[in-house]
């Protein structure tokens, strides 16, 4: 394999505290060298300059749909949109038709990841039914790095502790989906103003709160390694910044969405705004905000959930909960974490890459010598507005089509291989057809 | 003319000199009611579906009447939700009848926004009907005249709406109408029927009935929806009645004057006593014939914004008088 060497650009890698310009040589897939003026004669140069140079993004909350819903996404697709947005590493959850129940569905969705890596999250519970525990160490000597019955809680308190107990003796996270089912009821949306003003059915904010309440408690009592999915509420980032405090093996992400955009964007009956749990207030927002920079928050994953546009053309309450996030995951964060002036570009990126990937436990997410070379590259300055056709997702429900973004992605290289680059970068490039760079071109010397 | 809206969604943001002309318009149209012949020309040619998703007798009945009185020609579309979750989408019956060259869809839906959903898809004027718990802008339409044509300028004025507010379209779209009129609005009924940061639209709460309605000019009543105990909002109908109920012995305590409002249909000896239903202060069945007159002002009102979009067609509605 030829060599390959990223040149001045920006290096920022959040694992070993790095932010300087730097060149990253990357050799047989790997990050061989990463310094100042490396001589490296024989190698493809790129030049990087004036972009930023970080570990590839690990995003550990996506839906891909396969098997059984390869209409609305398929692991091919789903990883080509990932690199698309400069994602190398997913976490992959066991929602599908039929869930993620069995070791072979394990080997099956990983082996399937092809641009980018995909690591498979199994069920906690056969057929995501909430009743009897799955093989969990089977599933976890077939590659799978966590367990979650996610779309749904586990209903039952002592099934959930009983999920912790065995899980830690496999040595790997339960995923938590917390939405008491009774308390969401029929609700479609946060309750608060927006909701009353909106005549749509209300979700309180302690639907969430009690579960988040109840899974720290079995944590700290089965001392087991606890990871709350998609924290959305003032009120669970206070329960996992006291139980951290308390020691409790808890960990937890947030999504974009849930710092972007608020429940009175939902008064426009706009279905791609339809989520679970369901977009909050502004002060919600503030505090997740707040809870991303003193680290309760872990990390920031996409939640990817795509769905038909059949589906998500109806009435707002007819409408499958879910947004896709893959592809806008980095420039969303930039755009309301970096440039907002809530969070330092490095502190942002480490939400992105090694905070992740520590909560799962899982590699990637750092450029150190010696590893998978995964990086992403990216113009953190760029303004440009989402274009409906801009996306690589087989889907379409996203809710920042026609938003002005700032930052983007032009190239991803994931295993030492070049699996996305930006055609052109003209400042005037904006949504569109621009987006589309060449996916499956090996090693080549192209200025970006 | 201060009417400039092809569509009427609902009454949240619809200003003060709007809903002025929407009643100006409805007291005309409420004059052709008195006539011997009830019917004007100024709808002839222009189609006007009813597109009624959920079942409704009497708000079906009186726009059915109001474009008819308008002389258009209508169609009348009834459906569950449950048959179409067999198959057409909302999108596709609503492109199929407008294929058919409707001109304007009236509509009722279970949904919370499904007409602004509509807007995106067809081309005909929407009038919502009633959309979930949402928004009923004709019903606060019909209430406000019929609360003007009683006590006048409603600036000032003191309205009580008590029941069930979280489950009721007709609530909001009342509040709404209120408050941009300038009345003064309290909402009475049990905690578990008050939506969240209701205050926030410019009303007061209250849970005491007597003290609710002491000084109110207006106390308008919702209906009790029998199957509310089930979600746990109420213990009892017994007990709703015996805490907000409204009967003879309240309605003696309240101003001599005040007006009792019903949006209909009752449920008799629960929320309202037959005898307050029926008795002098009342003015329940005022209400219903000026629902004619208003949806008529608002099908008329539409229906020029509608034509005035047409360049290429001759102006026939604006040379009509009415």
């Amino acid at each position: 394999m030829k060599r390959m060497i990223l040149r001045g650009g920006r290096v920022i890698d959040p694992a070993s505290n790095t932010d300087a310009t730097l060149d990253v040589l990357i050799a047989d897939g790997a990050i061989a060298e990463i310094g100042s003026s490396i001589d490296a004669a024989d190698a493809t140069e790129i030049d990087v300059s004036g972009l930023v140079v970080a570990p590839g993004l690990v995003d550990i909350h996506v839906h891909l749909r396969e098997p059984g819903r390869e209409d609305e996404e398929t692991i091919a697709s789903g990883t080509h949109a990932a690199v698309h947005g400069g994602v190398t590493t997913v976490a992959a959850m066991p929602n599908t038709e039929p869930a993620i129940d069995d070791p072979s569905w394990v080997e099956y969705v990983r082996a399937r990841g092809r641009e980018a890596t995909v690591h498979p999250i199994a069920a906690i519970t056969m057929g995501r039914e909430g009743k009897t525990l799955t093989g969990m160490a089977e599933l976890e000597a077939a590659g799978a790095v966590a367990f979650s019955d996610d779309g749904c809680s586990v209903l039952s308190a002592n099934v959930m502790r009983r999920a912790l107990e065995y899980a830690s003796m496999v040595g790997r996270p339960v995923i938590a989906h917390c939405e008491d089912p009774a308390l969401v009821g029929h609700g479609v949306m946060h309750e608060g103003l927006a909701s009353t003003r909106a005549g749509l059915r209300p979700i309180p904010a302690a639907a969430e709160e009690v579960m988040v309440a109840r899974d720290i408690i079995l944590a700290a009592d089965t001392g087991a390694r606890l990871h709350i999915a998609h924290v959305s509420t003032a009120g669970s980032v206070e329960l996992v910044r006291r139980a951290k405090a308390d020691g409790v093996p808890v960990t937890c992400e947030t999504c974009p969405h849930y710092f972007s955009l608020t429940d009175d964007d939902v008064r426009s009956y706009d279905t791609s705004l339809r989520v679970n749990p369901p977009l909050r207030t502004s002060a919600d927002v503030v505090a997740i905000m707040e809870g991303l920079a003193d680290g309760t928050i872990d990390a920031i994953a996409s939640d990817h959930a795509p769905h038909s546009l059949e589906e998500k053309q109806v009435e707002f309450d007819a409408a499958p909960p879910g947004m896709i996030g893959l592809e806008t995951l980095l420039p969303v964060t930039l755009t309301h974490l970096v440039h907002s002036g809530a969070m330092t570009l490095p502190a942002a990126l480490g939400l992105l890459t090694s905070g992740p990937a520590r909560a799962l436990d899982i590699p990637g997410g750092t450029l150190e010598v010696g590893v998978q070379a995964d990086i992403v590259v990216f113009d953190p300055n760029t303004e440009w507005t989402v274009g409906a056709d801009w996306f690589r997702s087989k889907s379409r429900n996203s809710p920042f089509v026609g938003r002005t973004l700032t930052g983007r992605v032009r190239m991803t290289i994931s295993r030492g291989r070049i699996v996305f680059e930006e055609e052109s970068h003209d400042e005037g490039c904006s949504g569109g057809g621009c987006g589309s760079g060449n996916a499956e071109r090996d090693e080549l010397a192209v200025n970006v | 003319m201060g009417w400039s809206r092809k569509h009427l969604l609902g009454l949240e943001d619809v200003g003060r000199d709007e809903i002025t002309t929407i009643l100006d318009t409805a007291s005309k149209f409420r004059e052709v009611l008195d006539r011997p012949v009830k019917k004007v020309p100024t709808f002839r040619g222009i189609t006007v579906v009813n597109l009624f998703f959920e079942a409704s007798t009497r708000t079906r009945m009186s726009f059915e009447l109001a474009e008819k009185r308008l002389s258009a020609d209508v169609m009348n579309f009834s459906a569950s939700t449950s048959s179409l979750k067999k198959g057409e989408t909302l999108r596709d019956t609503a492109r199929n009848i407008e294929a058919m060259k409707v001109d304007m869809v009236v509509m009722r839906h279970p949904s919370p926004g499904a007409p602004h959903f509509l807007t995106n898809h067809i081309d005909a004027s929407i009038i919502n009907a009633g959309d979930g718990p949402h928004e009923h802008p004709t019903q606060a339409l019909l209430d406000l005249f019929t609360m003007r044509e009683n006590v006048g300028d409603l600036q000032g004025k003191r309205v009580t709406i008590v029941g069930d507010i979280v489950h009721s379209r007709v609530a909001r779209s009342d509040i709404w109408g209120l408050v941009t009129m300038g009345a003064t609005v309290t909402l009475c009924g049990p905690k578990t029927f008050m939506p969240a940061e209701v205050e926030a639209m410019g009303v007061t709460v209250s849970h005491d009935i007597r003290e609710a309605t002491a000084d109110a000019d207006i106390v308008n009543i919702l209906r009790i929806q029998r199957e509310r105990q089930e979600g746990c909002f109420l213990p009892s109908l017994r007990e709703y009645t015996d805490l907000f109920g409204i009967d003879s012995d309240r309605l003696a305590a309240m101003r001599p004057d005040v007006l009792i409002m019903h949006p209909g249909p009752i449920n008799r000896g629960v929320e309202l006593a037959p005898d307050v239903a029926d008795g002098p202060r009342s003015v329940i069945l005022d209400q219903v014939t000026n629902g004619v007159a208003v949806r008529m002002a608002v099908l008329y009102l539409l229906s020029r914004v509608r034509a005035s979009e047409r360049v290429d067609e001759p102006e026939i509605l604006a040379e009509v008088t009415i």
